[in-house]
């Protein structure tokens, strides 16, 4: 099979926030930029983000970069990267205004100013009294931020290759990254883009859980690119849950709902939280309440024909407050549950909503990765940024408004510096005469399985297995279960099958490939739950409760070659400012 | 039929209500919809996922042009569905 090769000075795979943020700047320096992209690019799941920016502008009192900071990494439960986080935050206000340059509708003061709003984890003189930090566009932040990129980006004619999946890193024998393949869905051809600077800004793969807040198309295709290539994956085993998604579908209901009185039940009829939040009872922080709830399931007090849920209860609260006080919650109940909210009770599970984790970056945005005892070398030619990157700025836990401060700030990072590296780097190196062969095989060994395993039954698997074994709240004995499980279920997925093998929209092909890729995720992620023996952040175990700063102060590193972990320091300097040494967290 | 691949993959879509409307959509209703129908959901497909989820939710009507039959009925079942 000849591949066509098509040439470009960079390559970026992803066209959600950072993607076109890092576009722009190529494009605006003059270079043949590619975005390849699933979907339409303003249907990125960036669109889905609706808190805001944080960024220390100072537009609703004092704020500084060192505050926002400070907060980021104890966010992180000290495992965030120092020298990452105040670039982050340093950075922060300039990508914001260079956003409002660029025509970003932001809320406004009366004085002109951009708007900024208050959100939980962000405070003023190191936690002394909340901040409003949040630059935000009514509820539609993500949204339109993405149609303020993508007219920016066709502005600066850079190339949108739409409904385009990338399969493979192309690499040299000496591991410089030479671009990707790419299959073009209209047409079902695939292509060889030969670029002299890549980047991946692919997002999350949330949809490797059962219960997850993300959209279909995000499917960690960048993380399995990756480790396919040889290239380790970062703190797998942090993710980040919101306690009430609709059990079954993912949809969000906000935490209002308990805010205005609902609460949580068992099987038994039983107002749970009573037992393990006295006081708060339902208003008890995220993570206390997804414990409790995940305990409850696992002892066998959940609801339903699986006991795989409990369910919260608001039909007391009278019609009136739910119209009034929660718009949109009883559609969302009625269209995704099946109840009426105001007679039933939602029936509700911990549902994953962020992956800290991902490829290895510096905050240069350039991927890193162990070589000759050197444990952060340069993957030359190879950058990352956004959700599928790990600078590691999110640590062991989000910060609120922070996933699209990383996707401007590394965005624009990354962007600035393949320009720099494009400048010293010039002309295209010669490709491996075998550069194709790696997605050659793969596509063969799929449209040639005969008697194989049903896409959908093992993805189905997976996320289950997912969500039973290394959800909110982790067991040891489901983790080391879980473990030997998923590997049987990734053998699985190495002997899927298509009956359509027709070449326009096969969209049959297209899920069989982002199985491939999801798998990846899912192997990294229960993999390096299970050797993490502490608790911090997000990783939260049952037999390890606290945070262990002798042992695991440091990253977790997932090879998929023999399924084998490494561990990185934490990078404790910061660029400029004095080291905020690790402290027991409490709000 | 490709035109059908077609329409599938342009209902995944950046928030995932949307995606689980669109597929039980896809699942329950694209087979019976006329050749008029397909071409008025595929147009409805073309606008932003906030405006998409507007009016799937009834708070928001379809864009100027589409106030024929075919777009109203498409509209009625993915509110219904």
């Amino acid at each position: 099979m000849a591949i066509a090769i098509r040439k470009f000075d960079a390559v970026i795979v992803g066209a959600g926030g950072a993607g076109m943020r890092a576009a722009l700047q190529l494009a605006e320096a003059g270079f043949r930029v590619a975005v390849l992209s699933k979907v339409f690019p303003t249907r990125s799941h960036t669109v889905a983000a609706q808190g805001g920016i944080g960024a220390a502008l100072g537009n609703m009192g004092e704020d500084s970069w060192l505050w926002h900071m400070y907060d980021t990494i104890k966010g992180s439960d000290y495992l965030g990267d120092q020298d990452a986080i105040e670039f982050l935050c340093r950075m922060a206000p300039q990508a914001v205004i260079e956003l409002e340059h660029f025509g970003m509708p932001f809320d406004r003061n009366d004085n002109g100013t951009v708007y900024q709003r208050p959100f939980g984890g962000h405070s003023q003189n190191f936690g002394e009294r909340p901040v409003q930090r949040s630059c935000c566009a009514a509820d539609r932040t993500g949204h339109a931020m993405l149609h303020t990129l993508y007219q920016r980006n066709v502005r600066a004619n850079t190339h949108f290759f739409v409904e385009w999946m990338a399969l493979d890193l192309v690499r040299a024998a000496d591991g410089q990254v030479l671009g990707v393949t790419a299959l073009e869905m209209e047409t079902g051809e695939v292509y060889l883009l030969h670029a002299r600077a890549t980047l991946f800004a692919t997002g999350g793969a949330g949809r490797i859980f059962a219960a997850s807040t993300n959209a279909f198309i995000n499917t960690g295709d960048g993380l399995g690119m990756a480790a396919r290539a040889g290239i380790p994956l970062e703190d797998m085993e942090f993710w980040q849950f919101h306690p009430t998604g609709v059990a079954g579908a993912g949809v969000l209901i906000t935490e209002g709902v308990r805010g205005e009185g609902g609460y949580l039940l068992n099987k038994n009829g039983e107002r749970f939280m009573e037992r393990y939040a006295p006081t708060m009872k339902d208003l008890a922080s995220r993570d206390v309440v997804s414990r409790a709830m995940a305990t409850e399931i696992k002892e066998g007090r959940g609801c339903g024909p699986e006991a795989d849920h409990v369910l919260l209860k608001l039909d007391h609260l009278g019609v009136e407050v739910v119209e009034k006080r929660l718009p949109g919650i009883r559609e969302i109940a009625k269209k995704f549950a099946n109840v009426d909210p105001v007679k039933e009770p939602i029936p509700v599970v911990p549902t994953v909503h962020y992956q800290m984790g991902g490829i290895p970056t510096n905050y240069h945005g350039e991927v890193v990765a162990p070589r000759a005892g050197d444990l952060e070398a340069v993957v030359p030619g190879f950058y990352a940024a956004g959700e599928c990157a790990c600078a590691s700025v999110h640590g062991a836990n989000r910060l609120g408004t922070n996933s699209l401060t990383d996707l401007l700030v590394f965005g624009r990072a990354s962007g600035e510096h393949m320009v720099q590296f494009l400048r010293e780097n010039p002309g295209h190196r010669e490709l491996p005469a075998d550069a194709a062969e790696y997605t050659r095989a793969r596509l063969d060994r799929l449209e040639n399985q005969r008697d194989g395993e049903n896409v959908y039954q093992v993805a189905a698997d997976m996320r289950r297995t997912m969500q039973a074994h290394c959800g909110v709240f982790r067991f040891p004995d489901l983790l080391a279960t879980g473990v030997t499980r998923i590997r049987e279920i990734s053998e699985r997925a190495a002997r899927t099958e298509i009956k359509d093998h027709s070449k326009v929209f096969n969209t049959a092909r297209v899920e069989a490939l982002e199985l491939d890729n999801l798998i990846e995720v899912a192997r990294a992620t229960m993999d390096s739950a299970e050797a993490r023996e502490e608790s911090r952040g997000a990783h939260d175990r049952e037999d390890f409760p606290k945070r262990d700063d002798v042992n695991w102060l440091k990253h977790t590193l997932w090879f998929k070659d023999g399924d084998r972990l490494e561990y990185k320091p934490v990078h404790l300097k910061p660029l400029t400012a004095a080291t905020f040494e690790p402290k027991v967290r409490t709000y | 039929m490709r035109d059908l691949d077609r329409i599938r993959w342009h209902c995944r879509r950046g928030l995932l209500e949307l995606d689980l409307v669109l597929a039980r959509f896809l699942e329950q209703r694209l087979g019976e919809l006329s050749e008029a129908e397909r071409h008025a959901f595929e147009r409805l497909l073309q606008c932003s996922d906030n405006d998409l989820w507007d009016i799937v939710t009834g708070r928001l009507e379809p864009p100027a042009g589409e106030e024929g039959a075919e777009a109203a009925r498409i509209v009625a079942l993915l509110r219904g569905i």
